[in-house]
């Protein structure tokens, strides 16, 4: 009984680093696609916001749809089959970042869209007034202002995407599950061990994500805007 | 004879099939106080915001000294940078600070750089007596303050014009003061100036010119002595009873 505790816990210890690197892995994964996302879901929030028909419902919504509406893996595998059937020789990397980048950046949107939406039309037409063209307005009085206001829904979509990288590892990508298939193929009779493992890192970058995700909400929290804390038990 | 700064020729303007201007004609000389009043609902705020087209006229010309604004192609955001607007609810930028908000506009629009923008900035708030509370943010300044910080922000720009759109009708009573004595103070600096505005007293005291609105047209217009003690129009009389009555008893 000792013997097989302890042999356990030397095959954690043996586990670890391989581990390690998936994670570092589905961390790099999660960064990538959360950044994708970030980059297109602003155009595409503000396509939507402050577009014409056109930019609106033949370019934004489409997009936000398409991508919102098929699950990840279905996602994963038409980018990866799908450009190797039209002879685009596509890496299961870059596959997954199409996939999952576009489909980060219809959530992110919504995010960004509801968030600019908030904001009192008072400061777009202060900001034309003083001769700001809609550009410099969106850029500087609109986003700091829906951008601040967007983390605390951000954190959630970032807890999303980075549990979300365990799916790659259908396309053949080493992150954390995939290292952790390994370990349970070599040996025999761990499934349970090896995945209470990986699930507890999961558990740990995600925490760790949303802490950070809210010390830049308080960091960067306008005087009077805050999110209110609610205060008494009413 | 001073020069002409705006000349509004038969502007007109309808939401969906009311037209709520219809036909308003006005020039503006420099330094002079126009103060436009009237009921409710005639379009006094509307005629603003057609003037720095934030709203589209239907019709209409509309002169900035000698640049028709009314016309296209104009760049409307340099017409705008030279025609300051002063907002009924402040608009401050909530994200920014007093000096911020002040210097945003010369920085970003006009690339001015931030060490010249920030000395402009400092001292208009020192213009409008609110240097020591450049670094609190909007939502930290009662209504008074803030809307000073959004007189500064306009003066920030250097206008050949600022536009008022009743800057004292979203404040309490006691904080309507402050406001006024920078626009009285602003007036005899020999900013030009047209305030829609209900402070008769104001109107009476710092307007060159006032212009009575009714049912979308200028109804009356004339030095405040004149529309003040003998209005040609009856409409006008009754008005500045009703208002004067309204005023009585709140002095009561």
């Amino acid at each position: 009984m000792e013997e097989k505790l302890i042999d356990k816990l030397l095959l954690i210890g043996k586990s670890v680093p391989s581990l390690l690197i998936g994670t570092l892995i589905s961390i790099e994964l999660a960064l990538a696609f959360l950044g994708f996302g970030f980059v297109v879901g602003i155009p595409l929030a503000v396509g939507e916001v402050y577009g014409n028909k056109f930019v609106k419902y033949l370019t934004v919504l489409p997009i936000v749809e398409f991508f919102r509406s098929i699950p990840a893996l279905v996602l994963l595998f038409l980018f990866y089959f799908g450009a190797s059937s039209l002879n685009l020789n596509f890496s299961p990397f870059i596959a997954a970042l199409l996939a999952m980048g576009f489909r980060s950046a219809a959530y992110q949107s919504q995010i960004f869209r509801g968030a600019i939406q908030s904001i009192d039309v008072g400061q777009m037409l202060a900001a034309r007034s003083i001769g700001m063209s809609k550009f410099k307005a969106i850029r500087y009085i609109i986003l700091p202002q829906a951008l601040r206001i967007s983390i605390p829904s951000w954190s959630n979509e970032y807890a999303s995407v980075l549990k979300d990288t365990s799916l790659v590892y259908a396309l053949g990508i080493t992150e954390l599950m995939r290292q952790g298939r390994y370990i349970v193929a070599r040996t025999f009779g761990n499934a349970i061990l090896v995945y209470v493992v990986c699930a507890l890192i999961y558990f740990l970058v995600v925490h760790f994500g949303v802490k950070l995700l809210d010390f830049l909400e308080e960091r960067y929290k306008i005087p009077g805007y805050e999110i209110k804390k609610v205060t008494t038990r009413a | 004879m001073a020069q002409t700064i705006l000349k509004v020729e038969d502007i007109h303007k309808s939401y969906g099939k009311t037209e709520v201007i219809k036909g308003v004609s006005f020039k503006v000389k420099k330094g002079e106080t126009k103060v436009i009043i009237g009921p409710s609902g005639t379009g006094k705020s509307t005629l603003l915001r057609c003037i720095n087209q934030l709203d589209y006229l239907d019709k209409g010309r509309v002169w900035l000294e000698d640049v028709e604004i009314s016309k296209s192609p104009i760049d409307i955001n340099q017409i705008r940078a030279s025609i300051g607007f002063v907002f009924q609810s402040f608009n401050l930028f909530t994200h920014l600070t007093a000096l911020d908000n002040v210097r945003i506009g010369p920085m970003r629009v006009k690339g001015m750089k931030e060490k010249e923008a920030t000395k402009i900035a400092l001292e208009e708030l020192k213009r409008v007596g609110l240097e020591d509370k450049k670094d609190h943010y909007p939502a930290q300044l009662s209504g008074g303050q803030q809307q000073r910080v959004s007189i500064a922000r306009a003066l920030s720009m250097n206008p050949k014009l600022i536009l008022f759109d009743e800057p004292t009708s979203a404040l309490d009573p006691e904080l309507i003061g402050e406001v006024l004595e920078v626009m009285s103070k602003l007036a005899k600096e020999g900013v030009t100036m047209i305030v829609v505005s209900h402070e008769m007293g104001f109107a009476h005291s710092v307007a060159n010119d006032i212009i009575f609105m009714d049912g979308g047209i200028i109804l009356e217009e004339g030095p405040p002595q004149q529309i003040f003690k003998n209005p040609k129009h009856e409409r006008t009389a009754k008005f500045l009873s009703k208002i004067t009555q309204l005023e009585g008893e709140k002095a009561k």
